[in-house]
């Protein structure tokens, strides 16, 4: 009896906590999943085409380099209870502020450019027309931002993120076999040795991983949460779970295609699901479904990233809580932003491979400012007080930084120059 | 009423006025950086400066490459 009621004692305290952590959930688990977008799919994809399962162990490491970055925006959100465009306008005055407001507008909007070209590609396996797809796709996605309450938008999104999951029945189903899984993919190893092709591929595996973006992103969506101070150990543990759910993801992904295209060279991950509806039609369907998802819940989430931004330092009302007559230009450039983006993917000709190649370079302009404003902000006693960064906060993020500021610009700078490093 | 306001209504008319007034205002808001800077802050800033230049003219070389009909 005594173990049955500490058993339903467990039980409840169990229940209680998940209750409350699914109330503060959000904006970590939907910053994580949403990295996972239409160019982070293709990455993978690439990545397990070309290598196998050789490079997840390098995935699995990636997990706690996102999670130790994002972490830190949660802090800076609840404290400051601003956004990060408008604390690096108000840390560092208009010269910084005006650059990172512009370049991150620049970056997201072609960032929106890819996610459609993701999703138009997706549903194309399904007959449905590129045309067909944007408008649809831009109307969702209106139609959830105009519920006028953050909850919604943040609880519908969620679901989106869970579809997300689709690539681990789509792993089961091509049959791998596990202790390959494991054996190659848990065990460092550098297939082939350390040469430029393998080099190329972990630094772009970086550069989906922490995107400037998300920084914004996780800030803004922290303050229109109105989480407090007090709020910040679930919002650490929600970047931890979407930390995890995103490997588990990326890791998935690699499953299918390093299990049926290894040794293939894949460009798009369009392509890959071209080649897997030849022979694993099943597997092609779920692959398509969730490259539609990542590059909806990217194109929605990154929209937002620029209206956020650009409400904090106008001074617009910025919320998902107001509706369009209060907040009226927060969702125009919220609208406008998907509008374009998704108006070019539709134009004849339009140069979408260069576009692809021109965002991994422009990010790279704007990541390394992000990370180190990020990082002198958290170290500002008067701003942050109790919540600023420790020693090992400082030797973890300083640590990371130096070394995404060095592998991303070196893929910047590759993807500009593709024959420099041999 | 401005010609502005009586084309597109008061809200978006006003918006279009004065873009260039709005900067001018969020430039004299934040025109004093509210943290003081560190020298290691300091340091990293101008790290990032050079950086960009460095960028810069990267981008600016192959741009010229591009339209020279380089690599």
């Amino acid at each position: 009896m005594d173990l049955l009621s500490k058993f339903y004692f467990n039980y409840r305290k169990f229940i209680k906590t998940l209750q409350i952590y699914l109330l503060l959930a959000g904006p970590g688990l939907i910053v994580m999943i949403a990295d996972n977008d239409a160019g982070g799919i293709t990455t993978y994809a690439a990545t397990g085409a070309k290598f196998g399962y050789s490079l997840i162990w390098f995935l699995v490491l990636l997990g706690p380099v996102a999670y130790f970055v994002q972490e830190m925006t949660v802090r800076l959100g609840a404290v400051t209870k601003h956004g990060h465009a408008e604390a690096i306008f108000s840390g560092f005055g208009p010269f910084w502020g005006w650059f990172s407001l512009l370049d991150l507008t620049i970056v997201n909007w072609l960032t929106i450019v890819t996610e459609f070209i993701g999703m138009t590609a997706a549903m194309s396996i399904f007959g449905i027309p590129p045309a067909v797809t944007v408008v649809i796709v831009i109307l969702v996605m209106f139609g959830i931002v105009l519920s006028g309450r953050y909850w919604t938008w943040e609880k519908i999104t969620m679901a989106f993120c869970l579809v997300n999951l689709i690539y681990i029945p789509a792993a089961v189903l091509v049959h791998p076999s596990i202790s390959d899984v494991l054996r190659t993919g848990l065990i460092p190893t550098f297939p082939g040795g350390l040469h430029s092709d393998l080099f190329f591929f972990m630094m772009a595996n970086i550069g989906t991983t922490i995107a400037p973006w998300m920084i914004f992103f996780q800030q803004s969506a922290v303050v229109d949460k109105n989480m407090k101070e007090k709020d910040i150990p679930w919002g650490k543990f929600d970047t931890v779970v979407g930390a995890l759910f995103t490997i588990i993801v990326a890791v998935f992904v690699i499953i299918v295609t390093g299990t049926l295209l290894y040794g293939m060279d894949i460009e798009s991950a369009a392509q890959a699901i071209h080649v897997i509806m030849g022979t694993h039609q099943y597997v092609g369907t779920l692959v398509a479904i969730g490259l539609f998802d990542a590059g909806f819940l990217g194109a929605i989430c990154i929209a937002l990233t620029s209206s956020w931004a650009f409400g904090e330092v106008f001074g617009w009302a910025h919320s998902l809580n107001y509706k369009v007559k209060e907040a009226f230009w927060f969702y125009v450039f919220f609208f406008a932003g998907l509008v374009t983006a998704g108006g070019v993917v539709l134009i004849p000709g339009a140069p979408l491979v260069l576009i692809t190649l021109f965002v991994q370079v422009v990010a790279v302009t704007l990541l390394p400012a992000a990370l180190v404003f990020l990082i002198i902000l958290l170290n500002n006693e008067d701003i942050m007080g109790k919540y600023k960064n420790t020693l090992f906060d400082n030797i973890a993020n300083i640590s990371i930084v130096v070394c995404i500021i060095v592998l991303s610009s070196l893929y910047g700078i590759s993807t500009l120059f593709p024959n420099l490093f041999g | 009423m401005t010609t502005l306001e009586a084309i597109f209504g008061e809200r978006i008319g006003s918006a279009l006025r004065g873009p260039a007034g709005k900067i001018a205002q969020i430039n004299r808001k934040y025109a004093k950086p509210t943290i003081r800077l560190s020298q290691g802050a300091k340091l990293a800033l101008l790290f990032l400066e050079l950086y960009l230049f460095f960028l810069v003219i990267l981008l600016a070389y192959k741009f010229y490459t591009v339209v020279s009909g380089g690599a």
